[in-house]
């Protein structure tokens, strides 16, 4: 079933997974004297939800942000749609269509959601400084086209009626789903998700779980997701990666990284003796 | 009572992203500018036009300018007085090169020799943020009054190092100089008011206003969805102190009519514009106008208690105006840090279920 060379394949559940369009290249990351990432590969397919696991400090989020180009690691490459990716600055690298989520909320404050969800859509929105001054043309045109794709995913994930509420006033699990909104309305090819659940009670987890699923299968959009929820990974992510201390010491299906005994050690501990 | 939002639906999102999405909000700008074109012009006297008006309208151009960068960029700049000053020796250079060009041309094209100027000293604001950037920017100020003075041929290597403005017309009638009427003055500089303030709210509803914004609440968060750092906050430079040069030129050649660099662009000014956007509400156009009323109404106002009606003498007077303009900023930073437009806002929605709030 996940033969590296195989093109395509149909998941159990019936969604169809592409080809690789993401791969990571023995990625090692340095922050002086720290290794964060120890030499890890792993590839991300199309239309798959894969999960990045591991305990804390494990490195994570340090190759999230390897992916979203807000390190550049010193060692290896990032192989994207075919291609060697050169060091390149984070919006950038959204422009290529990867979005992203915080761990810690990273919404802008001041503004409304309507405002944050519509900064996501700058990558499609054009217009020039002159035609935005005189609200002309372009810049009228744009503003009511991106205003509909926002509607959309404000639909999708059901905040209507915050729309207008500045972000600063909402509670944590909203403003969860509105960064998901922010990410998500940029249409990415690739969304990162960086513990999508973090602080959420069962009931937030389950609506949070359901969206992701909703938007991998009406989108079809590539999600890797990092989670400490063992429960929510497994029955969410297709693949799952394992790092410990900055090393992968697992890749594979839920079940079979369930069996791992590297994996067991790394979570469970090992008695040294 | 008339402040309603009930039964105004909007049907299209241009209607529901326009300025005063409200029909009431939207009828009292009308009539606002109604008034200042169609009736103050006719009762203007010299006293109110000098003292009040056009140094309001001028301000408020320059407190829009800051609050761009300031308060919708997140960029502090003490340098407010020296880019006015830039756009005021630009207007007069202007004015006395070519004596043939008019007004409005050398006062747009002093806004954009600032812009220039601006987007130079707003480089370093892409490695340095808060007190620092406040330190660089206060070294544009200091460096660029300073250069005025130094170098005669910005003042035409007159004796007194002043700049004063030739008489220029404006269809026919005097704007600058000696002759000048003051409705002409306040017409002119009124346009001025109306086409920036709607150019600025264009910019800060739509995307680049959203950039903008993006960088002054999460800098890194914005650069990983998409915002480009370099180009958000040079644009925010060039746009405000494109502002901030049309209200220093005005300034020189319509109100001021004479100027002495270190004295109109000091460091005060700086600080004056800075006090308007703090009390008037940082992120917010309305927060402009209500800032630069009341920075050149409080000391109107308390000449009239303290001197007029109380009797004291003008120097213990000015010096109680410091007082209370520092008392006032501290009040608004503690109690108050969005200042008057959040209290404004604050009333207004009040309003909405104003005398039936259940």
């Amino acid at each position: 079933m996940l033969d590296a060379k195989s093109k395509s394949f149909t998941t159990a559940d019936g969604r169809t997974i592409g080809p690789v369009v993401m791969e990571m290249r023995n990625i090692t990351l340095r922050f002086g004297g720290v290794v964060a990432i120890k030499d890890i590969s792993f590839d991300i397919r199309e239309g798959e939800i894969r999960a990045i696991i591991g305990p804390n400090g494990a490195g994570k989020s340090s190759m999230l942000n390897v992916i979203s180009g807000f390190y550049n690691p010193q060692e290896g490459e990032v192989i994207y749609r075919g291609a060697k990716r050169p060091p390149m600055r984070p919006y950038q690298v959204a422009r290529q269509g990867i979005a992203r989520t915080f761990q810690n909320i990273a919404l802008f404050d001041g503004m409304s959601v309507l405002d944050n969800i519509m900064t996501g859509r700058l990558n499609h929105m054009k217009a020039s400084i002159f035609d935005q001054a005189f609200w002309w043309g372009r810049a009228q045109r744009e503003e009511v086209e991106n205003r509909r794709k926002a509607e959309e995913v404000i639909d999708f994930l059901q905040i209507q009626n915050i729309r207008k509420t500045p972000v600063g006033r909402l509670p944590y699990g909203l403003k969860k789903r509105v960064e998901l909104a922010r990410a998500l309305v940029a249409e990415p090819s690739i969304l990162l998700l960086d513990e999508p659940m973090a602080g959420m009670n069962v009931e937030e987890k389950e609506d949070m779980s359901r969206f992701i699923l909703d938007v991998n299968d009406e989108f079809g959009t590539t999600i890797v997701l990092i989670e400490h929820d063992m429960g929510v990974v497994m029955d969410l992510s297709d693949r799952v990666v394992v790092m410990d201390y900055g090393r992968k010491i697992g890749d594979g299906t839920p079940d079979e990284v369930r069996r791992n005994q590297e994996v067991i050690d790394a979570y469970l501990g090992v008695a040294h003796d | 009572m008339f402040y309603r939002e009930a039964g105004d639906y909007k049907t299209s999102y241009a209607a529901d992203s326009q300025t005063f999405p409200i029909a009431f909000d939207r009828f009292r700008y009308y009539a606002v500018l109604l008034i200042g074109v169609g009736i103050i012009p006719f009762i203007l006297n010299d006293y109110w036009a000098n003292a009040i008006l056009i140094p309001f309208l001028i301000y408020a151009i320059a407190a829009i300018g800051l609050n761009i960068l300031t308060g919708y960029c997140g960029q502090v700049s003490l340098g407010t007085g020296g880019f006015m000053a830039v756009g005021a020796f630009t207007s007069y250079k202007l004015m006395t090169a070519f004596p043939w060009m008019d007004m409005v041309t050398i006062t747009l094209l002093s806004g954009a020799m600032t812009a220039v100027v601006g987007l130079a000293f707003g480089l370093p604001s892409l490695r340095i943020k808060g007190f620092y950037l406040a330190v660089a920017t206060l070294a544009a100020q200091f460096f660029l009054v300073w250069l005025f003075n130094k170098v005669p041929w910005f003042y035409n290597y007159s004796a007194s190092g002043q700049i004063n403005a030739p008489e220029r017309f404006l269809f026919g009638q005097a704007l600058t100089g000696p002759n000048a009427d003051s409705w002409v003055k306040y017409l002119f500089c009124f346009a001025f008011v109306f086409v920036l303030a709607w150019v600025a709210r264009n910019l800060t509803r739509g995307a680049m206003g959203r950039q903008w914004m993006a960088i002054r609440d999460m800098d890194i968060a914005a650069e990983i969805i998409g915002v480009n750092p370099l180009k958000a906050k040079l644009t925010a430079f060039a746009v405000s102190s494109f502002y901030v040069g049309i209200a220093g030129a005005l300034l020189f050649t319509v109100y001021l009519g004479a100027a002495e660099v270190g004295e109109a662009y000091g460091i005060q000014k700086s600080f004056l514009v800075l006090f308007m956007i703090i009390i008037g509400g940082l992120g917010s156009l309305f927060g402009s106008f209500a800032g630069a009323a009341f920075m050149v109404l409080l000391p109107v106002a308390l000449k009239v208690l303290l001197v007029d009606t109380m009797g004291w003498n003008t120097a213990l007077a000015t010096h109680f105006q410091f007082v209370i303009v520092g008392g006032l900023i501290m009040v608004f930073l503690i109690a108050e840090p969005h200042g008057l437009a959040r209290l404004w806002a604050l009333a207004k929605e009040k309003l909405r279920l104003w005398p039936f709030p259940h």
